[in-house]
């Protein structure tokens, strides 16, 4: 394969994974606390437009991913309350949660929805990105792409090397143990479920902002619930996260990776836009025929209220 | 009180401890005087008040009144992590341990200001050598037997150096060895200057061990003791208010066998789980048949493969009446006349938020109350109101919400819906856990009345002195292995001790045993 | 002060009533204070959104319509939710409903009326049962969580839809637009009253509402899924098997949700085109939890979601307000529902005021 063909299919992959792994590296905070939050297509749309009208109206594109950031918490804090204090059933808040999220984000966006942004000028690393094969698709890329890096090696580090990290997991073990000897489980998930919404709210502006600098109605079409999909498959270790989403990634973009190859396959569009949400349905099912390896890593206590008694 | 005015100043004191929860009153008036070096037993059944202390006691609860001395000086213990500065440290009954992490890991979540982790592990191996409770620090929780998990849970106390140690139910799920050892160890804390809370309601190992007592009933203080002055009777009688009634026997005469386990052997799918190794048992009609053992043995697994809950690839492996069922699930087995009782009451026995009558409809094969598919509910009803009636319930009414019964009335419940479903086999896994004592003695009583009818009976139970009292013949599981059965006059608690830990004679052969 | 939770010893029962209706309430009153907040005449915003649909016959047949498919598919998804089996993809099931009773209607079209129209109930059924089939496979033979694949399964159905619409079934003289031929007369669902488009697809809502009623609450095949859905560990006790009700919840959400399908591409579409769903799959979770599961509370939720809808649609005529905002209304009732559920195993307690205890 000619070098270029491979560089742009990398390139195309990594964007095209990145907002995954935002997203999904969010949802992995949320649930190592024990916390399922199924709202992350809502948040990611809320995320979307926050991101798109506040850049569309400071020309700050930075300012649009704090914004969005805000307005995807904003969005989880709802979901703490219902799902934390009020004890509601997780799966249905979620639910609400994504379908509010999406519908009130139609709302909103209605009137950006024939607005464009400039597009955004990649960061280019020197050196890195004279790389030949890899560098151009690695190095010159947006900077969100090295921040999601970043937030990679942040949640490795947190999550296995700090005392905060170590609590965070003991809770979504087991809520009743870490309150007996005296954690707060409800502060801890409302910080997890606060950074997952964030997490979701900023992959959301990615795709607004960087990728394809316009909104539409529907313009998340799923990629928050195979965000969710992917924490599962990767029996919740970030690494896997990171790998699983860049795979996915290139699914996504199957159909320029068909033409680069050159084979001439006639496929119906439809079946290749299909592909990410059948590969997902595959990996599940792969992934879901081992108990052993979920109970060893998932938090035990995912998906259920935790209710103080004292 | 006024004995101790002249010994040294008590290390923890209450005085009129007070906790209500909504209606129910936990703990009343209650005092509580704890001097430095001294293991004092906190007595009392089932529902007494005394984990409700505990609480207090460790900052996991605030009480609704009452003053708390400490070291002479009244503080209120906010929070665990106050009490564990104060020098207080907590054994929990169902361990505070978190399975998938590893034991360093463990210990740090316990401690305020852990060092680092490596040397976390150092300080962890040098207690454990000096008071010889030996620990891997790297191993995994999961991977630990329940021994060990408490060698976990009392060397992160000792770690925070306590002045006092507060142990809740300790024993419940040691070997009578391990029992031992743990005595010698806390025996060595005492000595060292280390007060020690005890609580159980185990009467032998409170003389053993304890020396001082306060008894606890309904949630008032009925009295203090010195155990060594005491019997078990003396004791008893204290803790339930009256002396205990004698069971009715029953006359032994058992008929055919109408439970049978020839060669059963089960790979568990559970990962925490045990393997069942090449089972042989026989259950004979107007029998009682105990199986005694620590839980985590393979009793859960054992009474997964009888009941039906998980099938096994042998089908003549469990015969019931002659009938091979390896391969038929829990209503076909309830249909030749199985009933059995799990050890989990809520979730699993009943269903919390159904009420008592769809909770019997859930097992009940006779009467049929099932015509082309529809529900006959006032047959139902009439049902759940007889058992009510017969087994003592308490409670609202056939309407009333599983969950809110309590434990012991729950449980007379459900083992009342089995018996009327007038069964040929019955089952029993930890039929009287959790239970108040007079639930317990009904059940029991209940059972040995079952067994003169013909009925073959089947109880696990951790509780080794239940097994004395209601069975005709004891087996032992350890490590999903079961021993030789003994007729129970036969044999006493120490020898069932040593079995328990497997080490019971393979080819002996014993008599009045039917040939497997 | 503080505001504490107290568990109640007994589950209120009237709270379990008056929730939905709280919940109702809170939403009217957001409703108006957001209108308020858009530059709108609160009280005008209020009549347009909630009262205008009631108040011509049309509008009342249009209610009734736009409740029909709703409430069939929050039927089939109350049924499985009560055993735990979360069918998120409705959506799915609906759109494979309708294109298989188009299939139906396109090739079988010289067939008498009631005839026809029985067998694209039935292949309707049949699609959406298909569908709902693959997850309740691929649930119980290998474990995978139904809420991810039934979902994943909703933007497969999408595009399997747009590929008929835009390859073998696209209308020749359809100017390229991604749709199938109208259907002829002989596939259109016979309407009620002249002018207005209510038609039988009510009388199929009503009676599989019955039906429903039956299964779910005098039905021993129902109380098994009951007990599937609340203890897992006591379902296996009493023998009942935990695949059955997954079979079970799943194949009545999918043949209802199917069925919804027809009733759609055989009333007021009138044939098959790519939006053919236009979220109704999800819309109708929101009915069945609202309807707290039970048949009449469907039918009741169900006419409000569907007022909601209509509300949009005035909205964005009368007010110039995007119609989305009927989902941004949905949205809110299902969450004020959700966080006032927990008065039902829950008392308010204001602590520091009063001493109560010595």
């Amino acid at each position: 394969m000619e070098q270029n063909i491979f560089t742009s299919i990398l390139f195309a992959t990594i964007i095209a994974g990145t907002p995954l792994i935002i997203v999904a590296l969010g949802q992995l905070i949320a649930e190592k606390s024990g916390v399922l939050n199924l709202g992350a297509e809502g948040m990611m749309a809320m995320g979307a437009i926050a991101g798109f009208a506040v850049t569309f109206h400071t020309g700050n594109p930075w300012l649009g991913c704090i914004a969005a950031m805000f307005a995807g918490a904003a969005l989880s804090l709802i979901f703490a309350f219902l799902s934390i204090t009020l004890l509601a059933n997780q799966v249905a808040t979620g639910l609400a949660l994504a379908i509010f999220g999406v519908g009130l984000s139609a709302f909103v966006g209605k009137p950006y929805e024939s607005e464009t942004l400039p597009a955004v000028a990649p960061l280019r690393i020197p050196y890195f990105a004279d790389i030949p094969f890899i560098g151009e698709a690695l190095y010159n890329q947006q900077f969100i792409v090295y921040i999601s890096w970043g937030i990679f090696w942040g949640i490795l580090w947190f999550l296995y090397k700090s005392r905060s990290g170590l609590i965070l997991r003991s809770i979504g073990e087991s809520p009743s143990v870490a309150h007996a000897i005296g954690y707060s489980v409800t502060r801890y998930r409302y910080f997890a479920v606060l950074f997952g919404g964030a997490m979701a709210g900023l992959g959301g502006a990615f795709l607004s902002i960087f990728h394809t600098p316009l909104w539409s109605e529907g313009m998340i079409s799923g990629k928050g619930w195979i965000a969710i999909a992917l924490v599962v498959f990767a029996t919740w270790r970030p690494f896997r996260v990171m790998v699983g989403a860049y795979l996915f990634g290139g699914v996504m973009i199957a159909q320029l990776f068909l033409q680069g190859s050159g084979l001439e396959i006639d496929l119906p569009s439809q079946l290749l836009s299909a592909l990410p949400y059948l590969a997902t349905i595959i990996v599940l099912v792969i992934i879901s025929r081992n108990p052993l390896s979920i109970r060893l890593h998932s938090p035990a206590s995912l998906g259920k209220p935790y209710r103080p008694d004292a | 009180m006024n004995t101790m005015a002249s010994l040294p100043s008590p290390l923890l004191e209450l005085k009129g401890m007070r906790k209500v929860y909504q209606s129910v009153v936990a703990n009343d008036h209650i005092d509580l005087c704890v001097l430095p070096g001294e293991i004092h037993a906190v007595l009392g059944e089932n529902g007494a008040g005394k984990s409700t202390l505990m609480k207090i006691i460790y900052g996991v609860t605030q009480p609704t009144a009452g003053k708390l001395f400490w070291q002479g000086y009244e503080i209120k213990v906010a929070s665990p992590a106050q009490a564990r500065k104060l020098g207080i440290g907590m054994i929990f009954q169902h361990f505070s341990l978190f399975e998938t992490l590893n034991v360093v890991e463990n210990v740090a979540l316990g401690l305020d200001h852990p060092p680092k982790l490596k040397q976390l592990a150092q300080e962890i191996i040098e207690i454990s050598n000096r008071y010889e409770l030996p620990i891997d620090p790297f191993r995994s929780v999961h991977t630990l037997s329940v021994g060990e998990m408490q060698r976990v849970e009392i060397i992160r106390c000792l770690l925070q150096k306590p002045k006092l140690l507060i142990m809740d139910e300790p024993t419940s799920v040691l070997s009578p060895s391990a029992v031992r050892k743990l005595f010698e160890t806390l025996r060595q804390f005492a000595a060292e200057g280390c007060s020690i809370l005890y609580i159980s309601h185990k009467l032998d190992e409170i003389q053993a061990l304890c020396h001082t007592a306060t008894v606890l009933r309904s949630g008032k203080v009925v009295g203090n003791c010195i155990p060594a002055n005491e019997t078990p009777q003396s004791m008893a009688r204290m803790m339930i208010g009256k002396d205990l009634t004698a069971y009715k026997h029953h006359a032994f005469a058992p008929g055919e066998t109408l439970l049978q386990l020839k060669g059963l052997s089960c790979k568990t799918k559970d990962p925490f789980g045990i393997d069942l190794n090449n089972i042989h048992l026989a259950v004979r009609a107007g029998e009682i048949l105990g199986i005694a053992g620590i839980s985590g043995n393979g009793q859960k697994e054992l009474l997964y493969a009888i009941s039906g809950e998980e099938l096994v690839s042998k089908p003549d492996a469990i015969q019931i009446c002659g009938v091979s069922v390896g391969k038929i699930n829990p209503r076909g087995r309830r249909h030749l006349g199985l009933c059995f009782v799990p050890e989990e009451r809520l979730g699993r026995g009943a269903v919390p938020q159904m009420s008592l009558e769809d909770n019997a409809l859930m097992t009940m094969i006779k009467p049929a109350v099932v015509e082309y598919g529809m529900i006959q509910y006032t047959k139902v009803n009439a049902y759940a109101s007889a058992c009510i009636q017969k087994f003592d319930v308490k409670c609202s009414g056939p309407q009333a919400q599983a969950q809110s019964l309590s434990g012991g009335n729950l449980q007379k419940y459900i083992v009342g819906r089995e018996i009327m479903q007038d069964p040929k086999v019955i089952v029993l896994a930890q039929p009287t856990w959790g239970v108040d004592i007079g639930a317990a003695l009904f059940i029991r009583q209940a059972l040995l009345e079952l067994s003169n009818k013909g009925v073959a009976i089947l109880v696990i139970s951790e509780e080794i002195d239940e097994l004395f009292e209601i069975s005709d013949r004891i087996v032992v599981m350890s490590d999903g292995k079961l021993s030789p059965a003994k007729l129970t006059q036969e044999t006493n608690v120490e020898e069932i001790g040593v079995w328990m830990s497997g080490m019971w004679p393979e080819a002996e052969q014993i008599t009045a045993l039917p040939a497997t | 002060m503080m505001l504490k939770f107290e568990k109640r010893p007994v589950a209120s029962e009237a709270m379990r009533y008056i929730s939905p209706l709280l919940s109702i309430i809170m939403t009217l009153v957001c409703g108006f204070i957001l209108f308020g907040f858009l530059g709108k005449d609160p009280i005008k915003g209020f009549e347009i959104f909630f009262l205008n649909p009631l108040k011509t016959s049309y509008g009342i047949s249009e209610l009734f319509l736009k409740a029909t498919p709703l409430i069939l598919i929050a039927t089939g998804l109350s049924i499985g939710f009560r055993a735990n089996v979360w069918n998120i993809g409705a959506e799915g099931q609906f759109i494979l409903g309708a294109i298989a009773a188009t299939g139906v209607a396109i090739h079988f079209d010289y067939h008498p009326r009631m005839l026809l129209l029985t067998e694209m109930m039935i292949a309707g059924m049949v699609g959406g049962m298909l569908w709902a089939g693959i997850t309740a496979f691929l649930r119980t033979r290998f474990n995978t969580n139904e809420i991810l694949v039934s979902l994943m399964l909703v933007y497969v159905a999408q595009y399997l839809a747009e590929w008929f619409v835009h390859g073998p079934w696209k209308d020749p003289d359809g100017f390229g637009f991604p749709q199938t031929v109208i259907f002829s007369d002989n596939a259109l669902l016979p309407i009620f009253f002249d002018g207005l488009r209510v038609n039988l697809s009510l009388l199929a809502a009503l009676f599989f509402l019955v039906l429903a009623y039956f299964f779910i609450f005098k039905s021993f095949a129902g109380f098994k899924m009951l007990v599937s859905g609340y203890a897992k560990a006591a379902a296996r006790y009493a023998g009942f098997s935990i695949n059955q009700s997954i079979w079970l919840g799943l194949l009545a959400g999918g043949a209802l949700a199917g069925v919804a399908g027809m009733t759609e591409v055989s009333g007021p579409a009138g044939q098959l085109t790519a939006h053919i769903s236009n979220g109704y799959g999800f819309a109708a979770i929101i009915v069945a939890y609202v309807g707290r599961l039970h048949p009449v509370g469907i039918f009741f939720s169900g006419l409000l979601m569907a007022l909601l809808y209509l509300g949009g649609e005035q909205a964005q005529y009368y007010l110039n307000l995007p119609s989305s905002i009927g989902r941004v209304f949905q949205g809110m009732l299902l969450f004020f529902l959700l966080g006032l559920d927990i008065l039902v195993q829950y008392r308010i307690r204001f602590t520091g005021l009063t001493r109560k205890e010595a």
